[in-house]
This record gives structure tokens, C-alpha cells and sequence, in this order.
């Protein structure tokens, strides 16, 4: 029977030892089998940057990036994201130097009570990334290849980022912030983006 | 920050009224900022409250001893063995406490997610998990939620203003009126949901209570379990440095006194989160509202009565009324004017303030009512409300500290471009949507509360705030830096500000869209006399030089006036009338709010006032299942708030309106964003489609039963 | 949420194996509806074996000119596969209408038809349900069914299927493979999942402890012009209260071929054969349009407070088949 198991030897059936690579480093860590990925970082690792809003993946607060995929940590099992590469909130800058998806949120003010601030960065960061790898979005008119990439218009950012809920209502800064971080991705050539802050 | 300039001199530019970034930013895009729940403590115990599933009867019995045994759990507190708490006392918001908050005192189910218990377990896992299997039994009695504008038993009811006003003879004026209105709106339970749940963290430290916690008020909390657990408020200190939003919610809750309990029976610190299920019983909520409005004019618009009745609900246990009639009494007079918030007491929880208590459900039937005769007049809505501009306060016959409505009104159908309305419904199309625009009048009360603050120059020459303030994204802890930065003359680079802690002394909650004023006060005064003090060049030793204020007497001496923050809403939808889907396709809120501290936090949280409006009008609604009187769907997939693609480009801007009565000139914004906003898209859709939606959120399902024919309505209850 | 045990499998027939049939057993997937089931109670496996791991993951060309999707690819790849935006486009667009980008990177095609309704009594377990618990009764039949089943449904459970992709699947004949024990099988997607009947806890026509291998598109050339539309509560980010995926040829005024699907108005995905056979044939207008919805819909039995779907589920269909045939809006209605 060609099955196994990648875990380490279990204490018991229901937990397991498992090492977790979260920003470029690795936590070894016993954990019950219950324990979500996002109680592990916030109870267990004290990296409390990732929030819990709903615990049901309905709000996207408690995103990250999953082998560089945005992805709601409070459905994703600890013992199940164990050989993937993860990335927070916390990892995302450059050292002291602000990823400039952060900067924009910080400059254009694209949050007030903060707190789906990390859920929304992460996945703006991976919004870029889905955008400029070509995947079409809802709002796409024609997904067909031929019709090439759509521009990343407000309404293409508007709905890219409606898995992440922020109810104090700060989406139009939300909007012009993912708008400026892409055009400083795509380099000051790209209208489109540029285009999209103004009008978001 | 952009100022770095060091300077004492008297000359400085004034900070206040030019945009800073916030100052805990970096923290907020980092994820450095901690919130209640993300603080560590060694000797963390989790708990996890249990909640009634019957709406009414009594606990028979809390099986406790098969949950004791399984893995991790330290204790399980009920009504049979949980600390005693004191029920009588007014709080700091001058009323007793809702029972609620008194946990586990007797065996009393009063609605449908009561909390009857809470585990406490060494893990997360292990006590949900035991709280899930903690079996309790209860003797179920019939329970009544069935809220409906015909009801027999309601009663006038004063909450922060008299239930009942009235003058002249409304019938008789009602009889001579050339156009009369009398309609029916509702608004359903709506609940805040903010993003951050609450949390609590409990432990005694060195004899005292410390409770790290998400609040609107440090004060508040410390003063009210101080009081439930009869201590001196001076033996409870209570954190809450960074706040994922309260909007009238975060107050003191179940989970603080139950944390509070079990840190006192364990002797350790234990944590209690509310879950997302838990915080559609625990957390308050907005009662569902029925209001009849019945305008009568002249031909030309001008009103000779006007009547505002409000139902709202509350619990069997405690009082809270929702007072929607309240905003008519500072809009608009008439010969004959009268309002009235009425309550009907069922087995429900007790709702609560949530953003814009009273004047955001008000705002909907008024100024729906207001469009309503505007077009039964054939007049302009706007021309309509300048017809009806009062000059004194149409029910208080007090002055205005300001009254910029049509100067609102005025600059933003500039921008909008109202001046080419035709107001014809239903005849403009975009493929298949049809479009409308419609228009809103917006108003909140502007106050303060009494606060005291702590101003210390540093002996390396930075000063230090230290003030009981709650920032729950308001951006309140920036405004306040700037504020200092100009009463101290220097840079705001130079202020460090630390707010969120009760041993800063008493200061007002961050509520009533009152917090930033009131608290910029109390700085602004020992700011001022610490720079007297300085300019005398006194030697500042080590521990450097304090100055302590407090706004009781001065806020007490404010003059009686009607005080307001006012504000003109635009908006234009698309509907589709085929499926019934509407969309927002631009905003404009034009207001009046005192002088704005910093444009960049207060546009934000002025916009995102109105995107509740755009939340309320067309998605937020809490359903209930009357067999079971519980919600169904509690939840962020059940229960919707607007996303992201919900929300167009939405703009806020403002015209100057300092107050004259407040040192800085603050009126307040956290409110005024969502006042009208409902209505102002209600509307709109009226112009789009002919039919006028009265009953909130103006639903797919709803869109669609009312058809787009010219002149029908969709009126009624629950269409 | 109960302890549980956790196996991760490499292969399928290891992961058959490793799950045994154990009615106590789950596979995990993605664990968007899992995971939150097993939060709310609804779910309380003893043992999850984690298939995501498996060989399963491609969108490769199928025997007969199709396509087949391996179970475990995720709802993003499959929308954003260059052969499935060229070829099924509904499809991409009906993945893109489902929930969110972080969930669509983690949910899985098996996962997404295996999901279960969000009927709010099923995912509440204080909460009587003749799904979760059997023989409960159904409180939605006289409580709140705004977003329940108009066909197909009976007394027993009123329930809709909240799927997107299945939609567009449905209508594009896609079949299921799967694993077991006793080797490989296949299903039509149109006879997976298995009348309410009173049995509404009974969800699939899969034997116990089957394992969903993927999914077969055959090739259907009329898909390439096809459109997926959905109708939900706010813009984007929520259930559908109404959706449908269709595909059309026309030639010379006269449809010649199409495919018709509905979405959150069953049990299950609903394909629309009614409306096709009154369709096929006929000229490519609004009336022959709206003439083939109100014979599917002839079949619907709405409940007090969702008959509106009726209305929304005629309108919508007859506004995705005038968009594809071209035909002007305005004549539509």
C-alpha cells in the first residue's frame, strides 16, 4: 500500500510534531490536529499580524500567502500546510523597507481600524501577482485568451479584492492603494493602473 | 509625518487642518499593531461562553461533570456557582447595567443566545470543543418576537432624549395641507460587525484587576466592572490600545465580566473571543424599525404639519429604544410637529447603540418622505428642504451652532451635477440597467464629554499625551497629535501620544461622534497651560514637568444650543430591473462638521459613513426564525455588508464650520456619514425605476416583485 | 470540533484505502466547506485523510477530444486554464462568480460538487434538519426559505445546491470519475446527486467511501459560446440567489444547438432540458426565449416567500440567451 504519512512520529493520533516554514524561516512545533494555521501563528508562534474576524473564511482577515497563493488561514489546518511555503503580514516587507503595497495602504490611507489591514495586504499582493500572471477576474467582459489580460481597472481591483471585507468602509482608499502598488510593479508605464487610483 | 523642523516659535503653522498619515500606520500595515486578542500572557486560559437555545424559560441544569473530565478544561461557571456581581449602580453612560453583563446570576433565559456558561480550558480546541458537548437542559416557556408596526403593547419611551414632543393641532393642519404624505417605512435588525471580535484578557497583577480589552471607552469598562464586581475603580486598570472597530457596540459585554470571573475562580489569565455566531446575540445590535412619517404642505412645499412616529424594540430585560423620530426635531418645523419613539418589549436580546443610533433609520423615513413630497409637489427636493429651512431649532426654538445645510446642498449639486436632473423616473437607460440620482439631507448632534488629560514636557524636549482615548480607526489618535502639536506651538514629530488606558485618568468614549472633540478639549487646556509654564523658562528636571486637565466644569458651561453636524447626500444607481439588482454607481456627501482636524482620516471615515448608508440601503438585514426566535444565517456569508465591488468611487468633502463654542473648532464626523445615505439611494432608485421602496434593504427579491411601472410603489410591510 | 486523526495520502488508491469506507472518515481537499462544517458542528469526522497531495492536479486533454480536470485542481487554475477560457468559458466565468480569490486558491473541483447547501438551518446544530439530522423536520419549508429550492425539492428539505462551477458543468455534460475499493467508476454529474426525495441526507449517488478522481468535459463546440450570469444579495462574495450557464448557436435566425443550466434553485445544478428541447429548432428570438423558460419553469413550486425566483430565473434566462443570440435587450422583455 503506497501511503504514508509525511509527519513525524505522532505522541497520539490526534496530534502530531509538525514544521511549519512561515517567512522564510521553520517552527517546529507539537500541535493538535484541530489547530487551524491561524490559531498556530496568533496562539502558538506569536505572529498575532494575522487576524481572526470570522474563523469561517467569510471576512478574508486572516489572509496569507500559501506557496506564494493568497489563501484564508482559519480553514487551512496547520498539520495540512506543513511543506508549504507561508507567508504573513509579518514577511512581507523587505527588512525595514515597506513592500509597496504596505506603503501605499500607509500613504494613501487605506484602512482606519486596521484590523483586515494584514488580510487586505496579503491579498493585494496577490492580486497583483493573479493580475500580471493574466487570470481574468468576474468583472472580466471576455475571458477567453485571445482577448489578452484585462487592464487592472478599479472595477477589476474592486472585485479581486471583495474576499476581504472591511467594514469601517475604507475601500475607496483600498482601491487607489492596490491602483498605485501595481503601477509601481508594472514600472510608471502603465496607464491603466495609474488610471485606476484616479478614478477609484 | 512631514514636519521636522525644530522650533519653539509662537509664529508655527497651524498642523491642524492639514492631512497626516496616521501615526500608528506602520504598525497597521506591518501587523505590529496588537489587538486584545493578540497580546501574550504566559498562563493563558481560553474561555468559551455557552449560549441558551431556547429564546425564553429557565435553565433546569448544567451537566457539568462529563465536561470536567475531558482534556485541558479548568472550570466550567454557570448561574449554580459563578461569582456574585452587584446589579445595582448606574454606569458612566447613566443608566443601570443590561443584565446581560451581569453573567450567570440566576437561571432566567430571557432571549435565544442568552450566555448560561462558559468553559475554560488550557487550549482554544479543547474549550470549544467542551463548550460544544457542555450539555444544559431548560425548562422552555413560549416566546413572542414577532415585531410589527400594529402591535398593542408599545410605550413612549425617553432614552438620550425625550420620547414624546409635540405642538399645534397636526389633524387640523393635516386637513388644510394642499399635498399630504403618510407612509410606512421599515428597517430591519441590523448588527455592527465590526472586523475584530471582542476580546477580553483577565488577571490580577499586584492585587489589581487588569483587563486588556477592545473597547470604546477605558473608562467606561473600568467603571462599570468596578461596579459589578464592587471595587474601587482605582483596583481595575483596562488596556485597549488598538480597536478593529466598535461603532456603538463596544461597550461592556458578557465576555469581559465572564473573563473577569474566571480569572478570579482560576487565579490565572484567561481570555474570552466572542465568535462571529456569538456577536449576533452578545454584541448588541439595531432594532428593526417601523415608522409612519405624514407630512402635510401648501402647494409650494412649505410644511404646515409633519408627524414622525418611530417603533423600535427591546428586550424583556432591559430598556433601549431606538430614537428615529429624533432627527425630524432638529430638520424641519411645521405648524404642527410632532415626534415619538415608541418600544415594544420581546424575547430578544437588548439592542444597542450602533453608528448613528436614531438618525440613521430616522434619516431614512424622513427624508424619504421629504423626496416623496417633492415630487407630489412637483418641486425640486432640494428647492423643497430650502423651503423648509427653520432658523431657530424647529422643536427646542434654540439657535444653531451653525446650520450649513444648504450651503451643503448648494456645493454639492454643484459637483454632482443636479442643475441637468430631469426628474422623470424611469426614463434613462444604460443597456440593462436603468438609472437614477437622488438626493439626501444629512444631520447628528455635535457635543463633548467631560475628559482629563496628562501633558508632560520631556527633559530632551518632546512632550507626552496620556489620555483615556479609544481610537477604534477613527483616527482619533492622530487628530489628537496634531491638536497638541498646535496648543504646545511645536512639531507634531515631537508628541508622543499614548491613549487606551484607564490609568490615564477618566475621559470620555469614543461614541456619539463626541470622542475626538472631548478629548482634544481636555489636551488642548493642559497643552496651552503647560506652554505657559515653559515660556516662563523653567529647568525641566528628569522626570519633566505635568500638566493635568479637566473638561467637567467647562464642557457643563456649554450653551444650550442646537448643535449639529449637517450634511448634503448624492447619489446616482443603476438598476436592472429584469433581475432586480441595484448598484451604486457614484456617491457625493457634501457636510458641515466643525473644523476638520485632519482631512486625509476624516474624508476616510466620512466616506466610509456613507458606504454604511450604501450597506444599509441594499444588503444588511438579520432574518429571524420566529419558531425558534434565533437568526438564521448568523454570519459574514449570512448576514452581508457591503464588499469591496458593492462600493463605487464614494467622495466626501466638506465647507468650513468651526465650531465657536469648541477650543479647536470640532463639531464630529464619525456620524454624519451615514445619516441620509440610505435615503439619498432609496431615492434614487425611485428615479431610476418610478417605484418607491420603503422598506430597507432594497433587495433583488423586492426589486423585482415591484416591477419598474411608473408611480407604484413598494410600500407596506415586509414586501 | 472533536480530536480527529490525520493521514496524508500520495495516491489514490492509498487514499481509498487509508479512508476504508469509514463512515467516521472524511477526505480533506481544500477545506473551504469542511473545515468551516467541522467549526459549526455539523461535520465531527474521527479521521481525515488529506488527498490534496495526490497526483491529481492537471487539465489534460481527454480520450474523444475533451477535457479532463483532476480532482484536486484548484478553482483558480481551472479558471484561468488558456483551454477552458477558450473552449467552456461559462465555465471560467461560473468558477469566478464563486466565493472569493483566497478560496478559489485552496477549494477543489471534487470539493466544490461534494460541498454542502448553506441553508442556514443545516449550518446552525441547535437547529432542527431533516439533512443533518434526519427525521428532524425541516423548519425552512414554514420559516425563512427566501433562498430556497423552486424545483425539484420536496416537504422533507428545501435546500439549493451552492454551487457555481456544477452549474456550468451540468450544462456542458460533464461526467465524474471516481475511486473505490473495488476500483474506478463513473457517474454524469446530471445523475451524482440523487433526488430529495425524503431521504435528504442521502446527497450522491457515489458508493461509500468513494473518492471523486475528476471531472470530463466532453468536447461541445457550442460552448465556446457560452455565458454564465449570477444573480446575488451584493455584487460580489455571496451565494447566488439565482444563476444560470448557457451556451447557443444560432444560424440563420434558428438555434441550432443549446445548453442550459440553473443554478440555486435546486438540490442540485439544474439543467434545463425542458427549455432546450422547446429551443432546439426554433427561431432565436426573445418570445421562443421566454416560451422555453416558462416551460422549464412550468415545473417550479415555490415556496410563500421565494416565488420571485420564478420571475428572476425566467428574466435571467431569457437575458443570457438574448446576450449570446444578440438580440437587442429592449425586445427581450
Amino acid at each position: 500500500m503506497a501511503t504514508s504519512s509525511s509527519l513525524s512520529p505522532s505522541p497520539s493520533p490526534t496530534h502530531s510534531t509538525i514544521t511549519l516554514n512561515i517567512n522564510g524561516e521553520k517552527h517546529t512545533l507539537p500541535v493538535d490536529h484541530r489547530t487551524t494555521l491561524l490559531d498556530a501563528l496568533r496562539e502558538r508562534l506569536e505572529l498575532t499580524g494575522t487576524k481572526k474576524g470570522c474563523d469561517q473564511g467569510q471576512c478574508g482577515a486572516c489572509t496569507v500567502l500559501l506557496d506564494g497563493r493568497r489563501a484564508v488561514s482559519c480553514l487551512q489546518l496547520a498539520v495540512a500546510a506543513e511543506g508549504r511555503e507561508i507567508t504573513t503580514v509579518e514577511g512581507v516587507a523587505e527588512g525595514e523597507r515597506l513592500h509597496p503595497v504596505q506603503q501605499a495602504f500607509l500613504d494613501l490611507d487605506g484602512y482606519q481600524c486596521g484590523y483586515c489591514t494584514p488580510g487586505q495586504i496579503c491579498s493585494a499582493v496577490a492580486v497583483i501577482e493573479e493580475h500580471a500572471a493574466g487570470w481574468p477576474s468576474a468583472v472580466t467582459d471576455d475571458v477567453r485568451p485571445e482577448a489578452g489580460p484585462p487592464p487592472l481597472t478599479a472595477d477589476e481591483i474592486r472585485e479581486r479584492m471583495s474576499g476581504n471585507l472591511c467594514r469601517c468602509g475604507a475601500y475607496v482608499s483600498i482601491v487607489q492603494a492596490v491602483a498605485r502598488a501595481a503601477a509601481t510593479r508594472a514600472g510608471e508605464g502603465d496607464d491603466s493602473a495609474e488610471s485606476a487610483e484616479a478614478a477609484a | 509625518m512631514t514636519t521636522t523642523t525644530k522650533t519653539t516659535s509662537m509664529e508655527r503653522k497651524s498642523v491642524v487642518g492639514t492631512a497626516h498619515t496616521r501615526v500608528e500606520g506602520r504598525d497597521k500595515v506591518t501587523g505590529a499593531a496588537r489587538y486584545a486578542g493578540d497580546v501574550p500572557f504566559a498562563e493563558l486560559a481560553h474561555g468559551w461562553l455557552v449560549l441558551s437555545t431556547v429564546a425564553k424559560g429557565r435553565v433546569r441544569s448544567v451537566e457539568t461533570a462529563p465536561v470536567l473530565r475531558m482534556a485541558g478544561v479548568l472550570t466550567v461557571l454557570h448561574h449554580g456557582n459563578a461569582p456574585r456581581v452587584e446589579r445595582n449602580f448606574t454606569g458612566m453612560m447613566g443608566v443601570p447595567p443590561d443584565p446581560t453583563t451581569a453573567l450567570f446570576q440566576d437561571d432566567r433565559v430571557p432571549h435565544r443566545g442568552w450566555p448560561v456558561a462558559l468553559v475554560v480550558a488550557e487550549t482554544p480546541e479543547q474549550a470549544r470543543e467542551a463548550a460544544e458537548a457542555l450539555v444544559v437542559t431548560y425548562e422552555e416557556e413560549p416566546h413572542d418576537i414577532a415585531f410589527s408596526g400594529d402591535r398593542p403593547d408599545t410605550y413612549p419611551l425617553d432614552g438620550h432624549m425625550p420620547a414624546v414632543t409635540e405642538k399645534g393641532d397636526l389633524e387640523a393642519q393635516l386637513a388644510a395641507s394642499a399635498v399630504v404624505v403618510d407612509a410606512e417605512y421599515t428597517t430591519p435588525e441590523e448588527h455592527h460587525n465590526m472586523m475584530e471580535p471582542h476580546a477580553a484578557t483577565a488577571r490580577w497583577e499586584g492585587g489589581r484587576l487588569e483587563v486588556v480589552d477592545s473597547n470604546q471607552g477605558a473608562t467606561w469598562v473600568q467603571s462599570d466592572l468596578a461596579n459589578l464586581f464592587s471595587l474601587d475603580a482605582g483596583s481595575v486598570r483596562i488596556r485597549s490600545e488598538h480597536v478593529g472597530g466598535g461603532f456603538g457596540s463596544k461597550g461592556v459585554r458578557a465576555h469581559q465580566v465572564a473573563a473577569v470571573m474566571a480569572a478570579t475562580v482560576l487565579q490565572r489569565p484567561v481570555r474570552v473571543v466572542m465568535t462571529r455566531r456569538q456577536m449576533f446575540s452578545l454584541a448588541g445590535y439595531r432594532s428593526p424599525t417601523t415608522q409612519r412619517v405624514r407630512l402635510g404642505a401648501d402647494a409650494d412645499g412649505r410644511l404646515r404639519a409633519l408627524e414622525h412616529d418611530s417603533l423600535s424594540l427591546t428586550s424583556t430585560v432591559h430598556e433601549f429604544v431606538e430614537p428615529s423620530a429624533g432627527v425630524a426635531r432638529a430638520m424641519y418645523g411645521a405648524d404642527a410637529h410632532r415626534t415619538a419613539n415608541r418600544v415594544v418589549r420581546l424575547d430578544m436580546p437588548t439592542p444597542t447603540w450602533m453608528r448613528a443610533p436614531g438618525e440613521a433609520p430616522g434619516s431614512f423615513a424622513l427624508e424619504s418622505a421629504l423626496d416623496e413630497l417633492a415630487e407630489k409637489c412637483g418641486i425640486d427636493p432640494i428647492e423643497l428642504r430650502a423651503r423648509n429651512e427653520p432658523e431657530l431649532g424647529p422643536v427646542s426654538g434654540l439657535p444653531f451652532a451653525g446650520r450649513h445645510l444648504m450651503a451643503c446642498f448648494r456645493e454639492g449639486a454643484r459637483r454632482f451635477g443636479w442643475a441637468d436632473r430631469d426628474p422623470r423616473p424611469g426614463v434613462r437607460r444604460d443597456g440593462r440597467w436603468l438609472l437614477g440620482t437622488g438626493t439626501a439631507a444629512a444631520s447628528f448632534p455635535a457635543g463633548a464629554g467631560p475628559s482629563t488629560a496628562g501633558v508632560t514636557a520631556e527633559a530632551d524636549g518632546t512632550f507626552t499625551v496620556r489620555i483615556a482615548a479609544s481610537d477604534l480607526g477613527t483616527g482619533a489618535r492622530t487628530a489628537l497629535v496634531l491638536v497638541a502639536a498646535d496648543a504646545l506651538g511645536v512639531a507634531p514629530d515631537r508628541i508622543r501620544m499614548h491613549i487606551g488606558d484607564s490609568d490615564f485618568g477618566p475621559a470620555m468614549i469614543a461614541g456619539g461622534s463626541m470622542g475626538t472633540r472631548s478629548w482634544a478639549w481636555a489636551i488642548t487646556i493642559a497643552a496651552r497651560e503647560l506652554r505657559e509654564r515653559l515660556a516662563l523658562g523653567a529647568d525641566i528636571p528628569p522626570e519633566g514637568i505635568t500638566v493635568r486637565s479637566d473638561t467637567t466644569e467647562a464642557v457643563g458651561a456649554l450653551a444650550q444650543k442646537e448643535r449639529h453636524s449637517f450634511g448634503a447626500q448624492f447619489a446616482e444607481v443603476a438598476v436592472d430591473p429584469a433581475t432586480g439588482e441595484v448598484r451604486v454607481r457614484r456617491m457625493l456627501g457634501i457636510f458641515a462638521a466643525g473644523r476638520i482636524v485632519n482631512p486625509l482620516t476624516a474624508r476616510n471615515q466620512l466616506v466610509g459613513g456613507m458606504i454604511w448608508g450604501i450597506s444599509m440601503a441594499l444588503h444588511e438585514e438579520a432574518v429571524r426564525d420566529h419558531a425558534s426566535g434565533g437568526l438564521v444565517g448568523a454570519d459574514l456569508a449570512g448576514y452581508h455588508v457591503a464588499a469591496n465591488a458593492d462600493v463605487p468611487l464614494v467622495e466626501a468633502d466638506w465647507i468650513d464650520d468651526p465650531d465657536p463654542d469648541d477650543p479647536v473648532g470640532i463639531k464630529g464626523v464619525g456620524e454624519v456619514g451615514i445619516v441620509g445615505a440610505a435615503a439619498a439611494i432609496a431615492n434614487a432608485v425611485r428615479h431610476a425605476t418610478g417605484v418607491r421602496h420603503r422598506n430597507l434593504p432594497i433587495r433583488p427579491d423586492r426589486v423585482l416583485l415591484a416591477g419598474a411601472g411608473s408611480g407604484s410603489d413598494a410600500g407596506g410591510r415586509d414586501a | 470540533m472533536r480530536e480527529f486523526g490525520y493521514q496524508r495520502a500520495v495516491d489514490v488508491s492509498g487514499a481509498v484505502a487509508l479512508l476504508d469506507a469509514d463512515p467516521d472518515a472524511r477526505f480533506l481537499g481544500g477545506g473551504t466547506n469542511l473545515v468551516d462544517l467541522m467549526k459549526t458542528g455539523v461535520e465531527r469526522p474521527a479521521r481525515l485523510v488529506d488527498v490534496t497531495a495526490l497526483p491529481l492536479d492537471r487539465i489534460e486533454p481527454a480520450d474523444g477530444g475533451g477535457l479532463r480536470i483532476g480532482a484536486t485542481v484548484t478553482n483558480s487554475d481551472l479558471a484561468a486554464h488558456p483551454e477552458i477560457r477558450r473552449r467552456y468559458p461559462a465555465l471560467t466565468q461560473a468558477v469566478l462568480a464563486g466565493a472569493s480569490g483566497q478560496l478559489r486558491n485552496m477549494a477543489t473541483v471534487g470539493g466544490n460538487l461534494l460541498q454542502r447547501t448553506r441553508c442556514g438551518y443545516f449550518t446552525d446544530v441547535t437547529q432542527p434538519c431533516n439533512k443533518r439530522t434526519p427525521g428532524s423536520g425541516c423548519p425552512a419549508v414554514g420559516g425563512e426559505h427566501h433562498n430556497h429550492a423552486i424545483l425539484g425539492a420536496s416537504g422533507h428539505c428545501v435546500a439549493v445546491h451552492p454551487s457555481d462551477m456544477g452549474v456550468a458543468l451540468t450544462a456542458f455534460d460533464a461526467v465524474v470519475s471516481y475511486e473505490t475499493a473495488d476500483g474506478p467508476g463513473e457517474l454524469p454529474l446530471a445523475d451524482l446527486y440523487l433526488p430529495v426525495g425524503d431521504t435528504p441526507h442521502r446527497e450522491t449517488a457515489l458508493p461509500p467511501g468513494a473518492l471523486i478522481t475528476g471531472v470530463t468535459l466532453p468536447p461541445v463546440p457550442v460552448a465556446a459560446h457560452s455565458r454564465y450570469r449570477k444573480v446575488r444579495e451584493r455584487a460580489s462574495y455571496a451565494f447566488a440567489i439565482g444563476s444560470v450557464a448557457a451556451a447557443l448557436d444560432v444560424q440563420d435566425g434558428v438555434v441550432r444547438d443549446v445548453r442550459l443550466a440553473c443554478g440555486a434553485v435546486a438540490s442540485r445544478p439544474w439543467r434545463a432540458r425542458t427549455a432546450e428541447r422547446v429551443l432546439t429548432s426554433a427561431p432565436a428570438d426573445a418570445a421562443a426565449f421566454a416560451a422555453a423558460a416558462d416551460a422549464e419553469l412550468a415545473a417550479a413550486r415555490p415556496l410563500p416567500r421565494n416565488g420571485y425566483k420564478v420571475t428572476l430565473m425566467r428574466n435571467l434566462m431569457v437575458a443570457v440567451l438574448s446576450e449570446l443570440a444578440g438580440v437587442a435587450k429592449e425586445a427581450a422583455r
